[in-house]
């Protein structure tokens, strides 16, 4: 694992500031690993916020909802920031606002003692709540794990550099998240809980070591990618995932603090998740922020709420610099992976020449997963898949940091990625 | 807005390091080890070096035109080569002598296998060995030190191979370089200088170049003459179980830290290298106390570029997640 430059500090001080609704919302119809919802409006319907208007009957899926109340003027291919392309609903707003919630929040109090797992698994679900750290997987799922588990992880490590989203939710909505924690913790009946925070982020530590008594917060070292999965479970547990499994296969699941944020709301709020923390950062916005944004806002409107632009940005990254996606265009909107929209200027955003591996070893020292990427991607040139598979190729977990040591500019993640499809095939 | 973004692989961000800044830090490295060769052997040093860089420099120039591919004689590697040839050379050569070694070492070690990364055997050490092979005469006639108190022109190995008995050398001497040898090797004070520095830097590790010492150390201690095992009619013939002038004579330091440590020819784990590092400390002993070259330096090296394929296979790291 490798200390990274965090640039941070552009972000990090600022509260989260809620982002004026946009006109238009573009609402993708798969936001989740899983099937692909089918639209449940037309075109002229009139919605309202948090309105389910796409949902599938799948076991792995997550309905989507609208983030703005008005009318639905297409349902049409639109860029995203994922998948290229994918099917969008388009709300136009009509700045009300309207919304559908049918009981106060502060009636649900005592209520919410009684709530079953089941019951809460089912708001989770019905609420659209995805992991929301970056690889969308379905929560639901993950609160229904098919073998029972003993320990649960919140993960706020926050490891990949420029996004602060995490931290300023970690210290703006402590009791929020502890709430959150709660109800997951009793969806699990797990006996352990910890809190993983990385040590460059103090007062978030203090923030929920004052109110701690149930769970650890665990501070962790600020290296890259302290924030994933296999790396936190082995940093805090000592274990190992084995090869293939996952972590509920020895009695482990990891939420990040965004997740158990949005499970409080849906369930506390009756709020399904309709809006998100992003942190818009890169060198070339003049005011970062961390703003609360509605799931579909074209990535566009928060760049121009963070101008006037100090230069032209070179490349537009949504998610963190190590594993986040170039977009090809600023008309992406912004979905529940989301966690940060960066722009990189020219410099930054170009890169050298690729040169052949000298076998220097930075990335076999430097993999956190311990695999010798520099062989697998000489396999995956060669389209040798049996090599690339007995190098381990599938247990990559994409983190780039090979691909950043590397003095010789080998695309290392590009060609193990490839690999990786290429085993499973 | 840009009407074309760059849109590439993740990750965005990437190290401030390059093959080309890892190949000019070594030869920093290398500069002290240089100037008292130079000092200790005179001007005539100073040509060989440059001659050897120059040629390689030129042949890598020339294979990569004639080959139609980009010429990269400024990543550094080249120059490398050149360097490590002519530091491996004694000072009073013919002038052509090193251009020769360079050619061959650029031509024939890294050009023939496809250039920079593709050669498994360092191409210095090829080029040494073909001048080795060729020229030996010119190869093992070494000028004694010019401006310290010379003692013999013949390098302390030499004279132990030969039986004869070396005489008024200290370790002092053969530290700072008062002793026959060639360009490159003699002054261990200047290598150790430029070493730290690599070490700190983090270009190299200790696995290999520890390793290679502390195993030449240990085998000739216990196996040199008046070592554990030798018979004591012969005591007094030589320098028995004396570990340090080992490692303080001959190419060692040079090969251990700056030649065995090569990334392209030595295995990618840690346990690979320390492996190769034994490999490569037993053979230059046993060369050295009972083969027929007083030095083995070069041999070893060589001999553990060609194991490294095989190293490398059986010493895959434990993946996350599974067992050994």
């Amino acid at each position: 694992m490798v200390r990274l430059e965090e640039h941070k500090t552009e972000a990090e001080n600022k509260a989260i500031e809620k982002m004026p609704q946009p006109s238009r919302v573009y609402i993708p119809l798969s936001q989740h690993l899983g099937k692909i919802c089918s639209p449940e409006v037309k075109i002229g319907d009139s919605v309202f916020v948090g309105q389910r208007i796409g949902s599938v009957q799948a076991h792995v899926y997550a309905p989507v909802h609208a983030s703005v109340s008005g009318k639905v003027t297409f349902v049409q291919d639109w860029p995203h920031p994922a998948l290229g392309r994918c099917k969008a609903i388009v709300i136009e707003s009509d700045g009300k606002d309207n919304n559908s919630r049918t009981y106060e929040p502060t009636n649900l109090r005592t209520e919410i003692g009684e709530f079953t797992p089941e019951k809460i698994k089912k708001i989770v679900l019905e609420a659209g709540i995805v992991g929301m750290g970056g690889a969308s997987f379905p929560t639901h799922i993950k609160l229904n794990p098919p073998k029972p588990v003993d320990t649960l992880i919140i993960n706020g490590a926050e490891c990949e550099p420029y996004l602060t989203g995490d931290y300023r939710l970690m210290v703006e909505k402590t009791k929020e998240i502890l709430q959150g924690i709660e109800l997951v913790a009793r969806c699990l009946g797990v006996k352990q809980i910890y809190i993983a925070i990385e040590d460059n982020k103090p007062e978030a530590i203090k923030q929920f070591g004052v109110r701690s008594s149930q769970f650890l917060v665990k501070v962790l070292k600020s290296q890259y990618p302290q924030g994933g999965e296999k790396q936190l479970i082995k940093n805090i547990l000592g274990k190992e995932v084995p090869s293939g499994k996952l972590p509920f296969d020895i009695g482990i699941v990891v939420h990040n603090v965004a997740t158990v944020f949005a499970v409080y709301e849906a369930v506390y709020l009756n709020k399904p998740l309709y809006e998100r923390v992003v942190t818009v950062t890169g060198s070339c916005i003049s005011n970062p922020k961390n703003l609360l944004v509605r799931i579909g806002t074209p990535i566009k409107d928060l760049i121009d709420f963070c101008g006037p632009l100090k230069e032209e940005p070179a490349k537009i990254i949504i998610g963190g610099p190590m594993m986040g996606i170039a977009q090809f265009s600023d008309k992406v909107p912004v979905i529940k992976s989301t966690t940060g929209v960066l722009l990189f200027n020219e410099k930054e955003a170009s890169f050298n020449e690729e040169l052949p591996c000298i076998r220097c070893g930075a990335c076999v020292r430097e993999c956190p997963i311990f695999l010798m990427p520099t062989l697998i991607s000489l396999a995956s040139q060669k389209e040798l898949w049996s090599q690339a598979k007995i190098y381990g190729a599938s247990d990559c977990i994409e983190c780039g940091l090979c691909n950043y040591v590397c003095p010789a500019n080998i695309r290392l993640v590009q060609n193990i990625k490839r690999a990786k499809l290429e085993v499973i095939r | 807005m840009k009407s074309k973004l760059i849109v590439n692989v993740s990750p965005h961000l990437h190290k401030d390091e390059s093959v080309s800044k890892i190949m000019w830090m070594v030869v920093i490295s290398l500069i002290p080890a240089g100037v008292a060769g130079v000092l200790i052997f005179g001007l005539d040093a100073l040509w060989v070096i440059l001659l050897g860089i120059v040629s390689a420099l030129i042949t890598e120039w020339i294979i990569q035109l004639l080959t139609k591919r980009r010429v990269t004689i400024l990543d550094g590697s080249a120059f490398l080569t050149g360097l490590l040839l002519a530091y491996n050379l004694p000072a009073k050569v013919p002038f052509w002598l090193p251009v020769v070694g360079s050619f061959f070492a650029i031509a024939i070690g890294k050009q023939v296998f496809g250039g920079l990364g593709q050669n498994i055997f360092n191409p210095a050490l090829v080029g040494r060995v073909f001048l080795v092979a060729s020229w030996p005469k010119y190869m093992t006639t070494f000028t004694p030190p010019q401006n310290f108190d010379a003692i013999t022109s013949a390098t302390p190995l030499a004279i132990i191979k030969e039986g004869r008995i070396l005489e008024k050398i200290s370790y002092l001497n053969l530290f700072f370089g008062n002793r026959g040898g060639c360009i490159g090797e003699v002054c261990i004070f200047a290598l150790v200088l430029g070493a730290l520095f690599l070490f700190i830097r983090g270009y190299i590790s200790w696995h290999i170049p520890i390793t290679y010492t502390v195993v030449v150390g240990l085998f000739t201690y216990i196996f040199g003459q008046k070592g554990l095992f030798t018979p004591p009619l012969r005591a007094g013939a030589g320098f028995g179980g004396d570990w340090l002038l080992h490692i303080l004579s001959g190419g060692l330091i040079l090969g251990a830290f700056f030649m065995a440590t090569d990334y392209v020819t030595s295995p990618l784990t840690r346990c690979g290298q320390i492996i190769f590092g034994i490999g490569c400390g037993l053979i230059t002993a046993i060369i050295r106390l009972w083969g027929g070259y007083p030095e083995g330096v070069s041999y070893a090296i060589l001999m553990m570029n060609a194991a490294t394929p095989i190293i490398d296979r059986y010493t895959k790291n434990r993946i996350y997640g599974t067992k050994i």
